[in-house]
């Protein structure tokens, strides 16, 4: 089983150092194997990439545009630059359009970048209309978790998380166009009433909270969601055989969020409705149950 | 993506079992759509989606959800992305819509002839527009389950919408109201005629609208203007009598190879803008494994630019035979059409044309005798100007949105349904046909050294006779705007003429000199892009036009990628103020405009984000230095 | 299966093997997150072919569904085997060298022709034999199954059916190829692996070979019955007989999952002394004289689960657990103390490392490997040892190793429990996404879908029985009757119908289901009941089976 298939290697150039990478490799794989790395918000690890934000761009030597380091795919010879002014000036500005256009307060990556390359999206504000930035009341039609859309960047995350590489449930996808794109499940249903199956896993993979489990979403909302104070233990989810790894986050002495760890190869980072969400009854009867019960059948609580 | 889809794999349709069925009449319409398809046949042809969605739209007036529900199961495709896919479109609505909408054209040039005064008509007859959730407004209340209308009291029969261009310039005002385009609109004509259809009339007989100026200049015309006005556009026999099909029975004669080899040869580069050469795309298609596609792009939406429409609706076997002889060339048994939803007359002159062409023997198994099979099939948009990028035309034939792709890989590689393809301009199809029977060494003596044969100039504005004309490259642009289309009228100056149309640059006066030719307008650091000359006299308000234009790109963006969906948004914001502003532009804002044009020409995903920034960064070379 | 109580399989290998046989099983819904290594397979271009008698979330995948007669499914394998032996599909070089009694099979598959298999299963013969030459001249072949298979009077057999497919083809032992139950909770496979059951110590062990129980005798100084136990079928039958007057039940819920449940319940009431050991206060801890309040394992104590795929992966303590609830092995120690067997294992590695020393299978697997490999698939005999990816690789080195693995031929018999004029309707339960067996865990997150039981049935049935979408139903078996919520669908073929034991304070389905039971594994027949399914009258809120007893 470790029969090793031979890859032809290319050799690129990053910043001018020398680099080889198997053959198909994507920029970024070859950035990163040269010890560079680039920021990126679409690109997720398990998903396949789809270079939509365009943070990731870099200079390629002889290309009229810059490039998108998560999708290109190293050719032999080329020249790679990663970090010249005219990519700062893209990436700050991406930054910028996204702060301009939705809520990146709880998008850790995009305040990462936006101090990083000096983002300063206020001086657009004199020039702002009203209309199109509209806000939405975040969309609470189920109680595992929320759609807070004035926070989504549209990454796509969630809607491959959903479809065929992952999940197949193809229960969201983009609608509308242009500003007002936006994840919608269909004919604006709400959740429950779509082909969502409620595993979560498109929340796994939001940058930005737009997708929320809710019990974050209202624990952020009283203002108890501490995340320097919880600890995360690895256990094995107690439903069906498969063995699928639990990151519980703990806070005090309570399960706030159930997450899957990326490295595990059975989840890569993803479970079922019942493995993320299935977790309150540990708390039933107790102070506080934050998921609570429809219409219990056994009696609540431990003896 | 990774691999094809499976036969309506993993939609888990019993989820659909309780949404209520159609409407007769909207199943009747998907009945036509599935044809003689069984329903085994019709699970996984996701490409019959636009089509499907285009039914029910004409059947009702809008897309219920049964009507989506029952696409759904037919195609094994999940409703979120059917809705995807309808929300995407102008011309599809998701919601209850009246059943006579009227998209009133207000694009630059249209809106140089009045269409501001038929808006405020529309707006006291018929209240608000009604614009698509594409536009502005992202959620509305839909109605699902019974799907019925979700408002107060019953749908008026009458509506209307602001359109972008719809590319009529030469005899606008314009409106699309169903299968119809109406021509030449005033505001008390398009009043008595609302006001008859209020009343449940059919209004009046179309008037018979202004005709098409076409006019030629110069070695080699007319090429491609030869036949058009000058024979009956559906007749096989008009055409073949003026040298129809001569093409084709050269490039059978030649074989495939030097068939690629007479259009290298001919030096023919693209003219849907990106002139990229003919025959290396061909080639380079070619050497792919089959089975590949031809494409012939005729979803010409660029604002200012008719010629394709022209061509099709005067001329349908130029582009059909040129097609084929695509298809001959690289080796395809399918060619797609695929034609803007704006253009009517045009879909029904082409589906009669390759009818006639199919009964002939022209299309279909052993073309000519041959052991080449071949043929074409019509695919309508629906409203989407991004749709004429290439991939992302690609995408809505194949029933997705149409996102453009990332590149590479290029098209010759991966381009419908992921086979290669060769992709091609109405136009440059076109000329397909001459260059085998003349030889592409005749054609490349025609133009200048690297833009060669003619090309097909659409004028329209302030000119004495807006029109589609035809030229060697090389030819002044002022010879065009001047001779052909008779210049400014009344005595008035030029003050710019925008060439290339919204994605193009406006030129100064003194720029008109310039010859028309790939060459020479890049070291101007303009394009001639699709083709279009849109002249404005000395009295327009530009920053109006620009402001329209930046709309433009807004509404038309497909909202992929960051710097084209916001930044679009951010220069419309700017345009506006500036224009509110009287016009005067600070050192700061210039630079803001200048980074944000930047940025979208350097990480925009295609070529329409890409190029949204021109005509405004253009403008400021005319505009700016006002006072 | 051929002596190792296991998956021969990993999840890896359904995203590289060439065609999935997933049988009995709606693993979309009861596996998700496995389904998805099966879906990644079929993306990558693997067949998946399901046998269900209902046309599942999982079959909506499938490139075939096998709409099987429920407990036909002996026929189904049988023909199939049949159809390979004709067309010459089979491995013969494998079944020469490494299996024996293949000429009894051979005898034993002739009478299912195609065209019996056709009028018993249901399943047109065509998609039979399409099904059998695929399965056959696929590369790499798995077949995976769930309770489907496994909840019938002839539980067993029906799994010979199945394994019987893979000796003919060679479909076992390796990459890729193999023979995989898929467990319905995260330790059913550890509970085996531990010796939880009637006839197996540690590491699936044989209680009664006297070399085995010696080894355990002498490391537990302690006598240990030279017989197999009872299984839980054997168990009702020997409380019903007086012989069985004490249970002691840890994290069970019998009296709801159990077929025929008024019988059970009876059973449950006449015993002497009943001790219950849960999270919760169940209907089964209700009845208990004693209550013995457990922490949840998974998050609350430490220790060890073993997955489908046979891989021991560590579970941890996260909580404290509430109140005077305790660690199960807490409490198990403080009786055993009590008993007058003073255990000392000062924590869960303790008795893990006890295990390790009495099961070859687990011994290479120590707490801190566990941690670093992120769990070990079994057998790892030795701390050098990396896991099994698939077993029994040794059918095919030659000669040999170990024993050959042996045909088992099996006969169709139908259901015991049959349709008739009274009982037309064949009723056949299951799982659904969002719940778990009797819900007591289920219970208690606030689901999207209603916490209610569904009766699933066919349009054409439902408009027979003038019931509509949506209606209130009552199912009425030999046994007893429940009220349930119409669902209308076509995923169900006529005549079928469809339930879970989700809800059982309110549906208590086991009222209907029947306790025939297969003798060998003394599973009951949860998969086919016959009901009569009539309309309740609009305003009757009665349910007739109450917890109370039986109607």
């Amino acid at each position: 089983m470790t029969r090793k298939l031979q890859v032809p290697l290319v050799t690129a150039e990053v910043d001018g150092q020398r680099v080889q990478v198997p053959e198909a490799s994507t920029l970024l794989e070859a950035i990163r194997a040269a010890g560079k790395d680039v920021p990126t918000l679409c690109y997720h690890p398990v998903l396949e990439p789809i270079g939509a934000c365009r943070i990731c761009v870099v200079e390629v030597e002889g290309s009229r545009t810059l490039v998108p380091a998560c999708i290109r795919r190293v050719e032999a010879g080329m020249r790679v630059r990663t970090d010249t002014p005219r990519v700062q000036l893209s990436r700050r500005m991406v930054v910028e359009l996204l702060q301009g256009s939705v809520d990146t307060s709880l998008a850790p990556d995009v305040r990462r970048y936006a101090a990083e390359y000096g983002a300063r999206p206020e001086r657009w504000e004199p020039f702002a209309q009203e209309g199109p930035r509209a806000k939405h009341a975040p969309k609470v039609d189920n109680d595992l978790y929320v759609r807070d859309l004035d926070r989504c960047i549209l990454c796509y995350r969630c809607v491959r998380a959903c479809g065929e590489e992952v999940q197949n449930s193809f229960a969201i996808a983009v609608a509308g166009r242009g500003l007002a794109a936006r994840i919608d499940p269909g004919f604006d249903l709400p959740l429950p009433d779509s082909a969502c199956v409620f595993c979560g896993n498109c929340v796994a993979v939001c940058p930005t909270e737009a997708l929320v489990p809710k019990t974050q979403f209202e624990m952020r909302r009283a203002g108890t969601w501490e995340e320097g104070r919880q600890q995360v233990v690895t256990t094995i989810c107690p439903y069906c055989g498969v063995g699928c790894k639990l990151n519980l986050h703990v806070q005090d002495n309570r399960i706030v969020k159930v997450t899957a760890p990326l490295e595990d190869p059975i989840t890569r980072g993803f479970l079922c409705v019942k493995g993320r969400f299935g977790w309150t009854y540990v708390h039933a009867g107790t102070a506080a149950d934050p998921g609570g019960g429809a219409e219990p059948s056994t009696p609540p609580g431990n003896l | 993506m990774s691999a094809a889809p499976l036969r309506g794999w993993g939609v888990e349709l019993q989820r659909l079992e309780h949404v209520p069925p159609p409407t007769p009449e909207e199943q009747q319409a998907l009945e036509r759509v599935w044809g003689h398809l069984g329903p085994e046949e019709r699970v996984g042809r996701r490409d019959l989606l636009l089509p499907a969605l285009w039914a029910v739209q004409e059947a009702r007036g809008w897309i219920s959800y049964p009507a989506a529900a029952a696409i759904c199961r037919e195609l094994g495709l999940p409703p979120a992305e059917v809705y995807g896919v309808a929300s995407f479109y102008a011309l599809l609505a998701t919601e209850p819509r009246p059943r006579r909408m009227i998209h009133l054209c207000d694009d630059i040039v249209c809106m140089l002839r009045g269409a501001e005064a038929l808006a405020q008509t529309l707006h006291r007859l018929l209240g608000d527009p009604i614009q698509e959730p594409a536009h502005g407004q992202a959620y509305g209340g839909i109605s699902r389950a019974d799907g019925a209308a979700s408002g107060e009291g019953p749908l008026p029969s009458v509506g209307w919408s602001r359109s972008p261009c719809l590319g009529q310039c030469e005899r606008g005002v314009a409106a699309l109201v169903g299968e119809r385009v109406l021509l030449g609109l005033s505001p008390e004509a398009l009043e008595e005629r609302v006001r008859a259809w209020l009343r449940g009339g059919e209004g009046l007989a179309d008037a018979t609208p202004a005709p098409t100026h076409l006019g030629w200049k110069g070695e080699g015309t007319p090429l491609l203007l030869a036949r058009c006005g000058r024979i009956v556009p559906t007749s096989l026999e008009d055409y073949r009598a003026l040298g129809g099909y001569e093409g084709l029975k050269r490039a059978m004669t030649i074989g495939p190879e030097a068939t690629i080899q007479e259009v290298e040869r001919s030096g023919l580069i693209g003219r849907g803008g990106a002139a990229f050469p003919t025959g290396r795309k061909w080639a380079l298609a070619a050497r792919e494994p089959p089975p590949r596609y031809v494409v012939c792009n005729a979803d010409e939406s660029e604002p200012g630019t008719f010629k394709d429409r022209v061509l099709l609706e005067k001329d349908p076997f130029s582009v059909i035979e040129g097609l084929t002889i695509a298809g001959y060339a690289v080796g395809a048994e399918r060619g797609y059409l695929y034609i803007r939803g704006e253009y009517p007359e045009g879909y029904r002159v082409l589906l009669q044309a390759l009818e006639f062409a199919r009964a002939a023997g022209y299309l279909g198994k052993r073309i000519l005798g041959t052991d080449f099979s071949f043929d074409i099939e019509v695919r309508r948009g629906a409203g989407a100007y991004v749709c004429g990028e290439e991939t992302a035309l690609f995408n809505s034939i194949e029933g997705f949105r149409a996102d453009p792709r990332n590149r590479p890989p290029f098209p010759t590689q991966v381009g419908l349904f992921r086979r290669p393809t060769a992709i091609n301009n109405v136009e440059t199809l076109a000329c397909v046909p001459p260059i085998l029977a003349r030889g592409g060494d005749w054609y490349a003596r025609l133009g200048t050294e690297r833009s060669k044969g003619t090309k097909l100039v659409c004028v329209s504005g302030h000119v004495a006779r807006p029109g589609l004309y035809e030229v060697p490259f090389g030819v002044p642009i002022r010879t065009v705007v001047e001779d052909l289309a008779g210049g400014v009228p009344g005595g008035r100056r030029v003050q710019a003429v925008l060439c290339g149309g919204a994605a193009g640059t406006f030129l100064l006066p003194e720029e008109l000199d310039t010859p028309l030719a790939v060459e020479t307008l890049q070291a101007l650091g303009a394009a001639l892009g699709s083709g279009a000359l849109v002249v404005f006299d000395e009295r327009t308000d530009l920053w109006t036009v620009v402001e329209r234009i930046a709309r433009f790109f807004r509404d038309e963006s497909c909202g992929q990628c960051v710097p084209c969906r916001v930044g679009t948004q951010r220069q419309l914001e700017v345009v506006a103020e500036l224009r509110r502003g009287g016009g005067r532009v600070d050192p700061e804002v210039r630079r803001l405009l200048e980074e944000l044009a930047q940025v979208m020409r350097d990480a925009s995903i295609c070529g329409l984000g890409q190029l949204a920034p021109n005509a405004v960064l253009s403008s400021l070379r005319l505009l700016g230095k006002r006072p | 299966m051929f002596g190792a109580g296991g998956g021969t399989n990993s999840y890896r290998e359904m995203e590289e093997t060439d065609l999935i046989l997933l049988w009995g099983s709606n693993a979309r819904e009861t596996h998700p997150v496995m389904f998805l290594h099966m879906l990644k397979g079929v993306r990558r271009g693997a067949r998946l072919i399901v046998v269900d008698p209902r046309r599942t979330s999982s079959a909506a995948f499938a490139h075939r569904w096998l709409p099987v007669r429920v407990g036909a499914d002996i026929a189904l394998a049988n023909a199939m085997g049949r159809y390979i032996l004709r067309e010459g599909l089979l491995n013969e070089e494998f079944v020469r060298e490494a299996t024996e009694g293949f000429e009894r099979y051979r005898e034993a598959v002739e009478p299912y022709t195609l065209e019996y298999a056709e009028a018993v299963t249901g399943v047109p013969r065509e998609l039979i034999a399409a099904t059998a030459r695929e399965y056959a001249t696929a590369p790499r072949a798995m077949i995976c199954w769930t309770l489907g298979i496994t909840e019938h009077h002839n539980a067993v057999d029906t799994v010979f059916s199945l394994t019987n497919l893979a000796l003919l083809t060679g479909h076992v032992g390796r990459y890729g190829s193999g023979l995989n139950p898929l467990r319905g909770q995260n330790n059913v496979q550890g509970g085996g692996d531990m010796g939880a059951l009637p006839n197996r110590l540690v590491g699936f062990q044989d209680v009664e070979d006297p070399e085995v129980r010696a080894r355990f005798e002498r490391a537990w100084d302690c006598t240990i019955p030279p017989k197999a136990g009872w299984h839980l079928t054997a168990m009702y039958d020997a409380m019903e007989k007086g012989l069985l007057r004490g249970l002691y039940v840890i994290g069970e819920n019998p009296v709801r999952s159990d077929a025929n449940a008024t019988r059970i319940l009876r059973l449950f009431r006449e015993l002497e002394f009943l001790v219950v050991q849960d999270i919760f206060l169940t209907a089964t801890a209700e009845l208990a004289d004693v209550v013995l309040p457990a922490a949840a394992a998974w998050c609350e104590s430490e220790g060890t689960v073993t997955s489908s795929e046979r891989r021991v992966q560590r579970v941890r303590k996260a909580l404290e657990p509430p109140g005077e609830a305790r660690d199960d092995l807490w409490i198990l120690q403080e009786l055993a103390g009590r008993l007058g067997r003073p255990w000392d294992y000062p924590d869960a590695e303790a008795v893990w490392n006890e295990v390790r020393e009495l099961s070859p299978l687990h011994r290479g697997m120590s707490y801190r490997r566990l941690e670093e490999l992120g769990g070990i698939q079994w057998p790892c005999p030795s701390e050098d040892h990396p896991g099994e990816l698939f077993l029994h690789g040794r059918l095919w080195k030659r000669p040999v190793e170990g024993p050959r693995a042996p045909f088992m031929p099996t006969h169709y018999e139908p259901p015991v429990d049959e349709v008739n004029e009274d009982y037309p309707l064949l009723l056949t339960t299951g799982r659904r996404l969002y719940f778990f067996n009797t819900g007591v865990q289920t219970a208690l997150y606030r689901t999207p879908v209603p916490q209610e039981e569904y009766l699933v049935l066919h349009p054409r049935d439902a408009g027979r029985y003038g019931i509509a979408h949506g209606d209130r139903v009552r199912v009425c078996s030999r046994r007893g009757a429940v009220e349930a919520t119409a669902w209308v669908e076509s995923t169900v073929l006529p005549g079928l119908c469809f339930m879970t034991l989700h809800f059982p304070e309110k549906t208590p389905t086991n009222f209907l289901t029947v306790d025939a039971a297969d003798p060998k594994s003394g599973t009951a027949e949860f998969k086919a009941t016959a009901v009569r399914v009539e309309p309740v009258p609009r305003g009757r809120v009665l349910v007739e089976a109450t917890r109370e007893g039986a109607p």
